[in-house]
């Protein structure tokens, strides 16, 4: 046995010196990819669009990871793909550098850290709360919360087109989500997303190529 | 099984949360609320929470949603589906079909998503101010406070927006309801 595991360790360590180079700086490279993102998804607050600054700092000026219009690239990208956009971000300029587990490195480790610190907080939060005085800060939190929420929905509305068909489905939408928190029933928004991307196809495919009726005038 | 429940919900709002953690917010909502996990006043702080943390405000909700239902598992399960989509998408853009944005049966879809994730987002703020600024005044003892929270709030946040032409961030804005929480309701 002795012998094998001998021949084994020089095996090992042969084998580590023989690849060494190239998988060292892989490996390097992996770890800065995945440090960098850390610190990007420890520093940054306010979500998404607070991080593509950051990004955008770190990975295009600093680093030069990927260059300015590749990130204006992902950024909208970013935007009309599902899921966190830090996350979109991170993926993207992970692949590019050291390709899916170069993503998978930069997506952990923008992860990470809030990970971490909501597991925290979590596990305290309602002890904290039956304090009298954090409770009645929350009472006025969650008005600034609904505030907040409001302040996006508006300036999503001010950024749309203002034609027929987006105002009618924002209408609509509008009426029922609230319709469905106000009486609490059942119907979920992913539902009432399908549907109105339905809608907008079937439109889109009856005014055809050149749409000869013009149903709304584009 | 909760597990199995926190990684297909957290998976749809993933899936269907386009246009960032705002839009996310009505669909974790919906997910929470129907599956019975919290109340509508603790995922509130959490979204105040989410806001004034760092990282994704869509991530920390997920972990904090799932640590509190189900542990440490529960917090990586629902993190890991809500993460999952966004990732293996942009793999999938960039490794097979780069123009596929640019497709008008794609660009359709989207125009009929955006108006209607807007329109969410509109009726989501309302009912949440609704809910925790007017409908005090009908209970059976009035209560106004709240109401006046929203008032101040409200002028500082548009008003200061105007004046300065900058917005105010959305961490300041929670830390000034809190203050004003505090002063209203006592120590």
């Amino acid at each position: 046995m002795p012998v094998g595991k001998r021949i084994a360790i020089i095996m090992s360590t042969s084998m580590v010196r023989v690849i060494p180079v190239d998988k060292e700086s892989v490996v390097n490279k992996m770890l800065t990819i995945f440090l960098t993102f850390t610190k990007i998804g420890l520093f940054t607050f306010g979500g998404g669009y607070a991080m593509i600054s950051i990004i955008e700092n770190i990975c295009v000026e600093q680093k030069k990871w990927i260059t300015h219009d590749e990130m204006m690239d992902v950024t909208v990208i970013a935007e009309s793909t599902p899921g966190p956009i830090a996350i979109n971000c991170a993926t993207y300029v992970g692949y590019k550098q050291k390709g899916i587990w170069g993503a998978v490195a930069a997506t952990l480790g923008v992860v990470l850290p809030s990970f971490i610190i909501i597991y925290l907080i979590s596990s305290f939060l309602n002890h904290f709360l039956e304090i009298t005085w954090i409770a009645n800060a929350f009472q006025g939190i969650r008005i600034a919360v609904g505030l907040l929420i409001l302040d996006a929905g508006i300036n999503m509305f001010l950024k749309m087109k203002k034609k027929l068909l987006p105002c009618v489905i924002m209408g609509c939408s509008f009426v029922t989500t609230l319709l469905i928190s106000l009486f609490a029933w059942n119907f979920s928004s992913v539902l009432l997303m399908l549907i109105a991307a339905v809608v907008s196809l079937v439109i889109f495919c009856i005014q055809g190529a050149p749409s000869k009726k013009g149903g709304e005038g584009r | 099984m909760i597990y199995l429940e926190l990684f297909i919900g957290f998976l749809t709002v993933g899936f269907f949360s386009f246009g960032g953690a705002y839009a996310a917010i009505p669909l974790i909502r919906d997910t929470v609320l129907s599956y019975g996990w919290l109340d509508e006043d603790t995922l509130m702080n959490m979204v105040a929470i989410s806001e004034s943390t760092p990282g994704p405000i869509m991530v920390n909700m997920a972990t904090y949603v799932g640590s509190s239902k189900a542990g440490v598992l529960g917090g990586v399960l629902a993190t890991f589906a809500v993460v999952l989509p966004a990732f293996f998408i942009i793999l999938l853009i960039m490794v097979l079909m780069r123009r596929m944005l640019d497709n008008p049966y794609v660009q359709a879809i989207f125009r009929g998503l955006k108006p209607c994730i807007a329109g969410i987002i509109l009726a989501t703020g309302c009912h949440m101010i609704l809910k925790n600024a007017f409908s005090p005044l009908f209970q059976q003892t009035v209560e106004f406070r709240p109401l006046v929270i929203f008032v101040i709030l409200t002028l500082l946040y548009f008003g200061l927006r105007k004046i300065r032409k900058k917005k105010m961030s959305p961490i300041m804005m929670i830390a000034i309801s809190a203050v004003l929480g505090v002063a209203m309701f006592g120590v």
